[in-house]
């Protein structure tokens, strides 16, 4: 019964949406804007823990969380930027501090590091990410998971001087 | 056969509360919590299933406690349910305190957690105004359609927000336990005529 009506609900906002979108694309012609900053997601900062060290895996490993850096505007990718990544998983909570570490992004703006499988928490199977260093602007990722039986994630960031 | 009727009836109750604990209680993920957090779960599990009772209680379906009988039972659960909520939302202040500040603040990420906060506060209200009943002076219309209004709020908000959830309820138990407890809320209101009398009376 409520999940009917909540898809009706889903049904007005995707259709309202879709006409608003129409709308001012009429209105709005295209521009070349280049790449536009990533901005920091809601709830992206919880749990953080500043200054968790750059690690070669998380725990146990076993799950990929990879991504990639690169700089707002020209779109360049961004070499040895420091990630940070945490996240509820089977070793523990996003609270505790051996669920956090790190790591750098390569030449190509590209990082990856291995932690314990993500598991569901607060209703939602979730990762987090950071960029904290302070050369851009801090920005905080909070990526979902399609189903909470993948084995990656993947989170991009466009970062904007500070 | 009354006797077999209100052991059906009572065991088939018992059952939608128990199965959706009882699977819920085989949920992988509790192994990856720990006790605060799958206590935090549960309290909002029971919550869900004190609901189920409430609106049965309040028109008198429950056999062997009718009419004023089950008033006051109804009392006794909706203080249970507002201490099953209290812990449901302490447990998870404990396990993650920035995610429990974005959904009191409704700034959450999940649409899920705002149903749930709007769902307690409802509530909180509705407990509030059955505690204050002889204090606020409302007709006796008028407070059973405020404290009904609430109620449904409750029901449509907890719904909504164990529906949405990916946690240790398992799906098809989790939706069972939802539809019932629609279902009894929509029976109860109709029967009660909260709303057409209501109107009537307030003319």
């Amino acid at each position: 019964m409520t999940a009917v009506l909540f898809n009706r609900r889903t049904l007005l906002a995707a259709s309202g949406a879709a006409l608003v979108t129409g709308a001012s694309g009429l209105r709005v012609p295209a521009r070349a804007q280049g790449v536009s900053p990533t901005p920091t997601m809601r709830g992206g900062s919880n749990n953080y823990r500043p200054g968790a060290p750059i690690v070669k895996r998380i725990g146990g490993g076993g799950f990929w969380m990879s991504g990639t850096v690169r700089r707002a505007g020209d779109g360049a990718p961004l070499a040895g930027q420091r990630i940070q990544i945490w996240a509820h998983t089977t070793e523990g909570h996003e609270r505790d501090w051996h669920s956090h570490g790190a790591t750098l992004t390569d030449e190509n703006g590209v990082f990856r590091l291995e932690m314990p499988q993500i598991v569901p928490a607060f209703g939602q199977a979730h990762g987090h990410l950071a960029y904290d260093s302070g050369d851009f602007k801090t920005v905080f990722l909070r990526p979902v998971m399609a189903s909470s039986k993948d084995t990656s994630l993947e989170a991009h960031f466009v970062l904007q001087p500070a | 056969m009354r006797r077999l009727r209100m052991a059906l009836i009572w065991g088939g109750f018992t059952a939608a509360l128990a199965v959706p604990i009882a699977a819920a209680a085989t949920s992988p993920l509790l192994a990856w919590r720990d006790p605060v957090y799958v206590a935090a779960g549960f309290a909002g599990i029971v919550a869900m299933g004190l609901l189920l009772f409430q609106p049965l209680l309040a028109v008198g379906y429950l056999p062997g406690l009718a009419a004023l009988r089950g008033r006051r039972v109804h009392r006794w659960t909706g203080g249970a349910l507002v201490a099953a909520i209290v812990v449901h939302v302490s447990g998870l202040w404990i396990t993650s305190p920035p995610d429990v500040v974005d959904a009191l603040t409704f700034t959450s990420p999940t649409p899920f957690s705002a149903w749930g906060v709007i769902a307690m506060w409802a509530l909180f209200a509705a407990a509030l105004l059955a505690a204050g009943r002889r204090r606020v002076r409302l007709r006796w219309r008028t407070w059973r359609l405020a404290h009904t209004s609430l109620a449904v709020v409750v029901v449509i908000g907890s719904v909504a927000h164990a529906l949405l959830i990916e946690g240790t309820m398992e799906t098809l138990s989790k939706a069972g336990l939802c539809m019932l407890v629609v279902a009894a809320t929509a029976k109860a209101l109709v029967d009660l005529r909260v709303w057409s009398s209501g109107a009537n009376a307030n003319r």
